[in-house]
């Protein structure tokens, strides 16, 4: 895996780990950036890992731009040896799939969509091959997800579906975006589900909603107190599908302060998932239902 | 002693230089879109020159004022009125208790920067009172300010400013035939090589779509790209990539054919290409761009880049001493 490195302007440099999407491509980018951090180069004022790639902002005044290029590269090197475990956790997030509001949103956006006969969902069932939609939520919510960048906006994750490759669901993008995406749907682009932590602007295909808020700038949320954004790359997900009366609950439990999301610390090998992505899942599992 | 926002114009933000830090977590470093002008203005009152003040875009506020204080207003052309009566731009001037500033109509530019002395001095957050709407960070309660409120203001105040004024030579804005220049790279190899020429070549106009995440521009042909099979994750459109990170002042152009370029309050990533960056010397000239303007790129390399980062702050240096 060779990196390709290229600057954003007088200010960033971006480093490509690779064009594809994979696990291993973001280990090197989380390995590199990790390392940056630890440096402390003077000068670097913001370090960004994405899915397969990520971005070190930095004053060029401070330090010029080819030494901290030199830098990289030599931190490069060492990532490829790097250790691809992760002490983690994992989370259930409850999804009210097919919700009425993002209905209510994708049918007011049904001419900027690919199939305007169909829902977003409906359309995504049907391109990757699944029977209904009940079979497509099943395997959506059946296997866990991985946190492979935090952005966009305001805490919102890219979740990689943790299966392999020829069950990976994959869809287009809005062919333009939206203008409106109602807070907390659950949606999907690319190979990625994400969720939108505010309500605004979005290209992603909408399946559901989920009651529990990850972004919190007033903090007053009980598991939002210490700091307002929930995610951090690494993290493994797990979607759990509820129904209308599951969803209102929450979202009471959420207002009164009494909820707690469900979660377990785990330890992520990459190696161990990909000789075995079933067995490693299904221990992620046994992690979260234990706890 | 506070001063009471009477009317709010079109969109007023309480600005300073941002929030550094938190863009990993996709929030954005936010603060003045034309930085030069809001440290201007914060100058000529004797602030520190990343003290919050407010940035009126399109159109100015109406204020009144509770104490005595020394204000200025620089950046694009916003004509002050005190009680009616017209002020200088890039100049400082007292104000009473009592007096009300509100604004002629825009004569040049697109946002103005009005700096109080003793500073605004709303509760920051992660660092920084700049208002972060869509994440209701900063500013006023997380938003734009609205007739009604009451602004706090810093009790450090300095005296004897009133009638310093920024030289001519020093008061940058926007220029007819704006030429914003950008250093290629990112996924610049993907569009083909007459996209490249003709991005250079072709006038742009700045789009209706215009605010403090980006600004997008039409006018331009639409851009071929090197043929390719797309990558696992990237999704279909040849404009596709997989979800990344995007630098500020980044030129994404979704299917080739409008151009957006990434300002203060940009989304930190998406699944767009990129064809390069507007060199940070350039970006404040962006905030003072109007609908319907007239643009044209020129392409630089990172010697240039730097050297005009340098002119820049000498610039800077200048005003100081002009003003000291």
């Amino acid at each position: 895996m060779s990196c390709r490195y290229t600057f954003g302007g007088d200010e960033h440099i971006f480093v490509e780990v690779s064009e594809s999407m994979s696990l291993e491509a973001f280990f090197v980018s989380l390995a590199i950036t990790n390392a940056v951090r630890d440096a402390k180069i003077e000068g670097v004022t913001e370090i960004c890992p994405a899915n397969a790639s990520f971005q070190i902002k930095f004053d060029p005044d401070v330090i010029h731009p080819d030494r901290l290029f030199g830098i990289l590269k030599e931190m490069e090197a060492d990532a490829e040896k790097a250790e691809r475990t992760l002490n983690t956790r994992i989370v259930e997030i409850p999804v009210y799939y097919q919700d009425p509001w993002t209905h209510e949103t994708l049918m007011r956006f049904r001419e900027r969509h690919q199939d305007p006969n169909a829902t977003d969902i409906e359309y995504a069932a049907r391109i990757n091959g699944y029977e209904d939609v009940a079979a497509f939520i099943e395997a959506h919510s059946g296997a866990p997800w991985f946190v492979s960048m935090v952005g966009f906006v305001s805490g919102l994750p890219f979740l990689y579906q943790m299966v392999d490759r020829p069950r990976q669901i994959e869809v287009p993008k809005y062919l333009r975006p939206r203008t409106d995406t109602p807070k907390l749907t659950v949606g999907y682009g690319g190979c990625f589900s994400c969720i939108y932590s505010v309500r605004g602007a979005g290209g992603y295909q909408m399946f559901g909603i989920t009651p529990m808020p990850i972004f919190d700038p007033g903090q007053t949320i009980s598991y939002l107190r210490d700091f307002m954004v929930f995610f951090q790359p690494g993290d493994i997900v797990k979607w759990k599908p509820i129904g209308r009366e599951e969803y209102d609950a929450a979202v009471e439990n959420v207002q009164a302060g009494h909820f707690e999301p469900k979660i377990a610390d785990v330890i992520f090998d990459l190696e161990a998932f990909n000789a075995d992505s079933d067995g490693t899942n299904a221990k992620l599992m046994e992690a979260l239902n234990a706890g | 002693m506070p001063v009471n926002v009477i009317q709010s114009g079109i969109m007023t933000t309480i600005q300073d230089m941002g929030r550094p830090g938190y863009y990993h977590l996709g929030i954005p470093m936010g603060g003045a879109m034309d930085r030069y002008a809001l440290r201007a203005a914060n100058a000529l009152v004797g602030n520190p020159e990343e003290a919050a003040g407010l940035e009126a875009v399109f159109m100015g506020p109406e204020l009144e004022f509770t104490e005595a204080a020394t204000i200025a207003v620089c950046g694009g052309e916003l004509p002050p009125k005190l009680n009616g009566q017209l002020r200088e731009t890039w100049t400082a001037f007292d104000v009473e208790a009592g007096d009300i500033l509100s604004f002629d109509f825009l004569q040049a530019g697109a946002r103005g920067y009005i700096a109080i002395s003793g500073g605004i001095a709303t509760p920051p957050m992660l660092g920084s009172r700049s208002t972060y709407a869509i994440g209701a960070l900063g500013g006023y309660d997380g938003r734009a300010v609205q007739p009604g409120d009451s602004l706090p203001i810093g009790a450090q105040k300095a005296q004897g400013r009133a009638g310093k004024s920024i030289p001519n030579d020093l008061r940058r804005g926007p220029t007819e035939g704006c030429v914003l220049r950008m250093l290629p790279g990112l996924y610049w190899h993907r569009i083909a090589k007459k996209a490249q020429r003709t991005f250079f070549e072709d006038t742009w106009k700045v789009a209706n779509e215009a605010d403090r995440m980006g600004y997008r521009f039409q006018g331009g042909q639409p851009m071929e790209f090197v043929d390719r099979e797309q990558p696992f994750g990237a999704g279909s459109d040849p404009s596709n990539i997989t979800d990344a990170c995007y630098p500020y002042g980044s030129v994404q152009v979704p299917s080739g054919t409008e151009p957006i370029i990434l300002h203060r309050d940009a989304v930190s990533g998406g699944g767009y290409f990129m064809i390069g960056t507007i060199i940070s010397a350039d970006m404040d000239l962006i905030g003072q761009l109007q609908p319907n303007k007239s643009v044209r790129f020129a392409q630089v390399d990172m010697d240039q880049a730097l050297t005009a980062r340098k002119e820049r702050k000498s610039m800077l240096s200048a005003l100081r001493d002009a003003i000291a």
